[in-house]
């Protein structure tokens, strides 16, 4: 397995993918995370870590307007992706979504067939290819080929659950999306289905921008080129925490030697 | 599936180009205006599902409450072709008519609930009567007038008295035990399984864990469900028809016929007399204003249980 | 020898040992609750037993050309119930026609946060109450208020399209169209109320999911969050049947009773459920008879539509 240390480091000439511009998303009066700056690499996998209520599963959320669907939450600030602020209010959060694509927590295959899975979301993004082929292409990127190419034919729900999560992820780079968000996708898996999937994830940096938020700081270290540490703190005279994006920086630099005193605490598991 | 591998990235083959392609919303899209069709359609059709509902209690309060006076309490209905007179038999009639319904189903519905939920495991006998619950659930309210009738009213089984308002409360009460049945089954359980653990762990009986433990932690819902059952028994008229019939007097007890809002309602809409229209439209107005209040109070039961 | 510690008197818990009062009472409440259990199935039987006996000289009599004649003659004593069991049909089939995408996309409405939350919980909570109005209030408003006001309309459709059977006569009041449009009044509360509860359901992950491919919202509707609801839907729409061809109030007050078979929506028609409503108080010798009889043909009629509502909703959340 590829250790990060000896992944290329990222350089001044990597362009940056999507940037946040001093976002502070709330839900209803509450706010959630403020304040957050960030530069997300393009052709890099990128990992959000901190503790529980720092607000990064609701910054990953915000980079493909899936926070929408939530009745009131709202978000100031910018995020630009492709020259474009995507929360513009003439943006269409549909194109948006076709463009940066999502796997989700629980694996949620839709209840239609494993080849239809692949298939629906290529099909209503315009795909007039040979959809055998781009079925076949998008399970083998996802390492979950072996398992489906016998029953095809059969519900999404006869996989397990790491072989739905990981026909999640063909669905998910079947659209060909230029960035894909990862909102905790091993949290509900086994180590061995854990690991494939990680194996899948350096497959998938060559072609794609990855943003994946993690519990699991080892995860952080084996996938990720860059992490971003986010952090909640109490608010002065309001109940509960706001949450806050404390460093950024190649991972290596985040787990060895990162600037905050908080950083440290959090990697080094004294606290969090 | 011989196919040779093909991980070789080829980005984009057989997906319309992006290039230049902007993400502003294009309300021309065949997806976005197929879009905002369905919404319209859909918004068109609540709006017409919610009408039917305000034009019909206007007309209730315009026709009905217009005509709202002491004496309407008070008086009997006229006789064919009449002026004046009021709805005061059919008001107390409907009372307790419903009253004897709920008299035999509450009870009935209520134990039957409490075996289902309680003791019943899932053997066949449980099974049937959930069965026979719901195939009752499902039998047309008019069947159940038509077997009163065969039953009670042409054998004549009340003190040779054929029709009556018992016969009515029986039918109506047939009507009733499902739902009854249904929501103190579902309301039973909803209460955690530990309340019973702990009532039985300081060695009380089965008999009073379910008396006087579970059955006040299960009252809200049952007692929704009552009220709503209730109400809907009110403005029954099927099982009513050929049953407790219908009687221009005063209530002369629960042996003999008995004129009820609905049946008055039904018999006086199809009058060719405008007092007894007006009359029929006036009952409306008890009755809906009677069965919505509950239906608004058993509303607010169950909200206000709720913690 | 004594102790200084304090043991409880032994008669401090008089019921430690449960005395044989309190054992019956328990077997006593348990048995109580079974008979009462029980006697759902008996009433049912009962009901069963009562109309199919009632039935027996009609049946003797007519046999199974009661279900295809329709001649309905209290004086010559002959009876066929095909105008009613027509009737039946096709006012509740049609009556569906119309309320199902009524009921759904009203459903859909206030499910699909497409309106800010007060405003469906409004629209939903009126659906509800409408389900609490007495069907004979609806047959009083039929009768007073829509049947006059949609007469110039359904004229309008004879006029215009009285080479059709279906619309071959003038509308002159009561009639199986009024009838039909009152029944979509009555299921629709059913179907909107089942519909949303099923669309509720459907977890909100597989929308998310939808929605993270890039569909709209009537793309993750008609492709993924419909077809997820399917068999509680299906099963409601079963159930709303059910109620409609059993619905006798309202209908009986608008369809205008007729004896004679037509197949005109605009003519006076006639369903089991108001027939029986019409002419059971005042029947006697074999028309009785013959009423039980109809009345039989719609107990099998729901009893088969709410058993196949059931195994719908049962067969097909297999594939889901």
């Amino acid at each position: 397995m590829s250790s990060p240390v000896s992944a290329p480091a990222p350089t001044a000439t990597d362009t940056a993918c999507m940037s946040l511009e001093n976002v502070t998303i709330s839900y209803g009066s509450f706010e959630a995370v403020r304040n957050v700056h960030l530069e997300l690499p393009k052709a890099r996998v990128t990992a959000f870590i901190g503790p529980s209520g720092c607000g990064k599963s609701t910054v990953l959320r915000a980079l493909n307007r899936m926070n929408d669907l939530i009745p009131g939450c709202s978000l100031k600030g910018r995020v630009v992706f492709d020259g474009h602020d995507i929360y513009h209010p003439k943006v269409d959060p549909v194109e948006v979504r076709r463009r940066i694509g999502m796997v989700f927590q629980k694996p949620n295959p839709f209840p239609k067939t494993i080849y239809e899975n692949i298939a629906f979301g290529a099909r209503i993004n315009g795909y007039r290819g040979d959809m055998d082929e781009l079925v076949e292409r998008s399970l083998r990127k996802a390492a979950v080929w072996d398992e489906c190419k016998d029953k095809l034919q059969e519900s999404g729900f006869s996989l397990s659950g790491g072989q739905q999560q990981r026909l999640c992820i063909a669905r998910a780079i079947a659209t060909e999306p230029e960035v894909i968000l990862m909102d905790e996708p091993c949290s509900a898996l086994d180590p061995i289905s854990t690991l494939k999937i990680e194996e899948t994830m350096h497959e998938l940096k060559r072609n794609y921008t990855i943003i994946i938020v993690t519990h699991n700081m080892q995860q952080a270290v084996r996938v990720a080129d860059m992490t971003a540490f986010f952090n909640a703190e109490a608010v002065e005279g309001g109940s509960g925490k706001v949450g806050y994006l404390g460093e950024f920086a190649e991972t290596e630099v985040i787990f060895n030697s990162p600037v905050q005193q908080s950083t440290l605490d959090y990697v080094s598991g004294r606290f969090g | 599936m011989t196919r040779t591998q093909t991980l070789a990235p080829k980005p984009s083959q057989g997906f319309p180009s992006r290039e230049g392609k902007s993400m502003l919303f294009d309300p021309s899209l065949p997806r976005n205006r197929i879009n905002k069709l369905c919404t319209t359609v859909a918004g068109t059709f609540a709006t017409i599902a919610v009408l039917p509902l305000l034009l019909v209690l206007l007309y209730v309060l315009w026709n009905g409450g217009r005509l709202i006076s002491p004496q309407l309490f008070t008086q009997l209905p006229p006789a064919p072709g009449m002026e004046g007179g009021g709805i005061g038999n059919a008001i107390i009639g409907t009372i307790i008519v419903t009253a004897i319904a709920s008299l035999i189903a509450l009870p009935v519905g209520v134990g039957g609930g409490i075996y289902l939920s309680e003791y019943s495991r899932s053997g066949w006998f449980a099974q049937a009567v959930r069965f026979a619950n719901d195939v009752l659930a499902g039998v047309p309210s008019i069947i159940s007038g038509v077997f009163v009738y065969g039953l009670i009213v042409a054998t004549r089984l009340f003190f040779n008295q054929s029709y009556s308002a018992m016969a009515g409360g029986i039918a109506l009460a047939v009507l009733m035990l499902p739902t009854v049945i249904k929501t103190t089954d579902e309301g039973l359980k909803l209460v955690p399984q530990e309340l019973r653990w702990g009532s039985y762990g300081v060695g009380a009986s089965r008999f009073v864990t379910i008396t006087r433990v579970i059955l006040p932690a299960a009252f809200t819902p049952i007692a929704t469900g009552a009220v709503l059952a209730i109400a809907r028994a009110a403005g029954e008229t099927a099982p009513l028809i050929f049953t407790a019939l219908f009687s221009p007097f005063w209530p002369e007890g629960i042996f003999n016929p008995i004129a009820t809002m609905s049946v008055l309602i039904f018999n006086f809409a199809i009058m060719p007399y405008e007092a007894q229209n007006a009359l029929a439209w006036t009952a409306s107005f008890v009755l809906v204003v009677m069965i919505l209040g509950a239906n608004l109070l058993a509303r607010w039961i169950a909200r206000a249980a709720r913690p | 020898m004594t102790s200084d510690v304090a043991i409880p008197r032994a008669d401090a818990f008089t019921l430690r040992r449960r005395p044989a009062s309190e054992r019956l009472l328990d077997i006593g409440f348990r048995q109580l609750t079974i008979s009462l259990a029980a006697l759902v199935g008996l009433v049912l039987l009962a009901i069963v037993l009562t109309v199919f006996h009632g039935s027996q000289e009609a049946m003797a009599t007519f046999g199974l050309k009661f279900l295809t004649t329709s001649s309905w003659d209290p004086v010559n004593g002959t009876y066929g119930a095909f105008t009613a069991i027509y009737g039946t049909l096709v006012s509740s089939l049609l009556s569906l026609l119309i309320a199902v995408p009524l009921g759904v996309g009203t459903a859909i409405f206030i499910t699909e946060n497409l309106i800010p939350k007060i405003l469906r919980d409004a629209i939903g909570l009126m659906v509800e109450l409408l389900a609490a109005i007495p069907s004979v209030v609806l047959g009083l408003w039929a009768i007073f208020v829509m049947e006059p006001f949609l007469r110039p309309f359904l004229n309008f459709l004879h006029q215009s399209l009285g080479w059709i059977p279906l619309f071959s006569t003038p509308a002159q009041g009561p009639g199986m169209a009024p009838a039909v449009l009152i029944l979509v009044v009555m299921v629709l509360p059913i179907i909107t109320a089942i519909s949303r509860d099923a669309l509720n359901q459907v977890p909100d992950e597989l929308r998310q999911g939808a929605y993270g491919v890039g569909t709209t919202r009537w793309g993750a509707l008609f492709s993924i969050i419909l077809p997820a609801a399917v068999s509680s839907i299906t099963g409601g729409v079963m159930l709303a049947l059910g109620r409609a061809m059993g619905e006798t109030m309202a209908v009986t007050m608008i369809i205008g009773n007729a004896l004679n078979f037509s197949f005109s929506l605009l003519a006076p028609a006639n369903t089991i459920a108001s027939m029986l409503a019409n002419q059971f108080g005042e029947a006697d010798g074999i028309q009785v008879s013959a009423l039980m009889y109809a009345a039989l043909i719609l107990m099998l009629l729901t009893f088969t539509v709410n058993v196949l509502a059931q195994w719908v909703v049962r067969r097909l959340s297999l594939r889901y």
